[in-house]
């Protein structure tokens, strides 16, 4: 993985040292709330419903295991013993006291970590998928692209103060796991016929208020092209983006405002200004330096099946349960890429106890080279476990309540922190995701029901990326009732789509119900259990479920 | 009836005007029952913000029972008693089941 260079270092540190000195003066009362927000924010730092939040950049979602020793440090010294990972692959912290933010930004100073650039109208962390460098189906690794752009965009003096936050994600598999099309800019890497690297360039695309999937502005941009064509976009946002409406203001409505052929006009006229010949050099120069820090590591080709393992199998059935969903295939022969559900039965989605990163800390030393993903759905992936170690790594997460085995399936919820934590929520999230893995917790009902995704946003910012669930649950207010309108159809892969909300909206004690219902009406209807929910939805449309959800007519 | 709260400057904990000084639960609150009471506790919410004291100050609904004030609103329930999905962080005064 990536290694921070003395430039890195001191960009850090005099970071760090500068916003000490803000915080000082803060609680010195030399600057008011108002004054320091704006500083907080670019530091990642919030203030909650019960407390400050700081949220930690985890560089598109790669940790090494020293990394996840220090926020297991932090949870345990300077918070409550627990860190929740988030949709975008990083780590908050929900109880820090504003006086230890400079000794929690040191420390992870220390293991090249900060939070610059986790909050603010900036280009955020860039995100990407969890087996990047690792898949089997992966055209190119995103990771040094991810770097590339990480470091470009790092305190970009120009694009600091766009009219809203701004974010990028990168696939290099045809199977979009990072949603990218749901991103103010997506890339998409693949290959021309030359063999060729680069990008299909997706702007436009976003959650929240008005979800809207992204268009393609450039069908192909040469690698080398990528920084100087970015810059075209961000100009352009910059100039022509709305600042008079916060609601108004993402890259997704001046695409949609304009039109995708007058926004592409505008770029390329922006793109063919300037000379971007040396700064095409120059990443070319960049990327071939960053590629090193990313290249496969020497894993010697094993057997893809083990003897012993199959065994293991068929003794124990939570094993093979574990086996059948948790793991990937991997580029390399006789290994996989596990991922560690973080949704154990009731649990919260996406929270670790600091015994539990130790515990993932010293599972990823001993099976995965020391390297720990962070996923978009809130769980840790080890991208490179051996077959024959694979036993042995489940009962190690067993011991630590991390061998859930539900990856895919119903319970794998990803849920934004909602109202319990969240002060721009209107409605808990948590609870909702909690009674619904309770309702199915039984692993033969997952399986029966099978790939399904549930998605619950708390309010319509929809960081549980609601639209994009095959069942999107977003909770409101109703004069003081939380109500929880119900979509279906929605999908965050390569097929993107936006959910359509089925109808009235349910009350908190409703939903799991409504949720058994709606799941109930799949069952009955489906092909065969080949057909998964998704497809159902998109074979019978919402007509079936709008029958079973209200056919006595009785909706809150 | 009215109770001010807002958010402890140092670590951001949330707070409620006593009598004299801002509390770290609910059941300590004044609760302002008439319009002066009510203006008496803006301008000392005014004051708290001017010394640093406290960030973002704000008036909410309560309910006076016999043996505890309850905040009207849910978020104002959850800021008083600590998140609902985690017994153990559950503030000490407060009971989360009445949520």
């Amino acid at each position: 993985m990536y290694r921070y260079d003395e430039f890195d270092a001191q960009f850090v540190a005099d970071r760090l040292r500068q916003f000490r000195d803000q915080i000082d003066r803060r609680l010195r009362g030399d600057l008011t709330e108002d004054q320091f927000k704006p500083m907080r924010l670019m530091n990642g730092l919030y203030l909650q419903l019960h407390a400050y939040m700081l949220r930690v950049a985890i560089p598109y979602g790669v940790l090494s295991a020293n990394q996840m020793r220090q926020l297991a440090m932090i949870a345990e010294r300077w918070d409550r013993g627990y860190g929740h990972f988030t949709t975008r692959q990083n780590i908050q912290f929900n109880w820090p006291a504003l006086a230890d933010v400079g000794d929690i930004l040191e420390a992870l100073a220390k293991v090249e970590m900060h939070a610059i650039q986790t909050s603010g109208n900036c280009i955020r962390n860039v995100t990407t998928d969890q087996f990047a460098g690792v898949a089997a189906d992966e055209i190119l690794d995103p990771r040094p692209h991810c770097e590339l752009l990480r470091q470009w965009s790092s305190l970009h003096p120009e694009f600091s103060f766009l009219p809203r936050k701004f974010k990028i994600a990168v696939t290099g598999s045809p199977h979009d796991r990072a949603a990218v099309k749901f991103h103010d800019i997506g890339l998409r890497m693949h290959r021309d016929r030359a063999g060729l690297p680069g990008f299909e360039v997706i702007v436009g695309g976003g959650l929240g208020r008005t979800p809207m999937v992204g268009k393609i502005v450039r069908e192909w941009l040469p690698e080398n092209e990528l920084v100087p064509y970015i810059t075209a976009i961000m100009r352009v946002y910059n100039r022509f983006g709305r600042r008079d409406n916060k609601y108004k203001a993402r890259i997704k409505i001046l695409v949609h405002e304009l039109g995708l052929d007058a926004f592409r006009e505008l770029v390329e006229a922006e793109y063919a200004k300037g000379d971007p010949s040396d700064t095409m050099a120059l990443a070319s120069d960049e990327i071939a330096r960053i590629e090193r820090y990313f290249a496969m590591p020497d894993l010697p080709q094993r057997a893809e099946t083990v003897p012993a393992i199959n065994a293991r199998i068929f003794e124990d059935r939570e094993f093979g349960a574990w086996m059948r969903l948790a793991l990937t295939r991997h580029k390399v022969a006789g290994y996989r890429a596990v991922t560690i559900s973080l949704k154990p039965v009731g649990g919260i989605p996406g929270d670790a106890s600091a015994q539990q990163m130790r515990a993932v800390a010293e599972l990823a030393d001993r099976f995965s080279l020391g390297e720990i993903r962070v996923t978009h759905e809130q769980n840790l992936v080890l991208p490179h476990v051996a077959v024959d170690d694979l036993f042995d790594l489940w009962q190690g997460l067993k011991a630590h309540d991390l061998a859930t085995a539900n990856q895919g399936l119903l319970s794998d919820i990803i849920a934004c922190p909602g109202m319990d934590y969240c002060a721009l929520a209107t409605a808990r999230s948590i609870p909702i995701a909690q009674a619904i893995s309770r309702r199915f917790a039984a692993l033969d009902r997952q399986d029966d029901v099978g790939a399904l995704k549930i998605k619950i946003s708390g309010c319509i910012n929809a960081c549980g990326h609601h639209h994009a669930g095959h069942i999107g649950i977003l909770g409101v207010d109703r004069k003081g009732e939380e109500l929880y309108q119900i979509t279906l159809g929605g999908s965050g892969d390569e097929a993107a789509a936006i959910g359509k909300i089925i109808g009235p909206g349910f009350l908190g004690d409703d939903v799991v119900n409504a949720v058994e219902t709606i799941i109930e009406t799949y069952l009955a209807g489906r092909n065969s259990s080949d057909e998964q929910f998704l497809d159902y939805y998109r074979r019978a449309g919402p007509a079936p479920f709008k029958s079973a959800l209200y056919k006595s007519g009785v909706t809150a | 009836m009215k109770v001010a709260t807002a958010n402890r400057l140092t670590d951001g904990t949330v707070v409620f005007l006593g009598g004299r000084q801002w509390e770290a639960t609910i059941e300590r609150a004044f609760v302002a029952q008439t319009d002066t009471e009510t203006r008496g506790l803006e301008a000392m919410m005014l004051q708290s913000e001017a010394t640093q004291e406290v960030v973002g100050a704000y008036l909410i609904d309560v309910t006076q029972h016999a043996d505890r004030v309850e905040p009207d609103k849910l978020r104002e329930r959850i800021r008083a008693s600590g998140p609902t999905v985690r017994a153990d962080l559950v503030k000490p005064a407060s009971n989360a089941n009445d949520l």
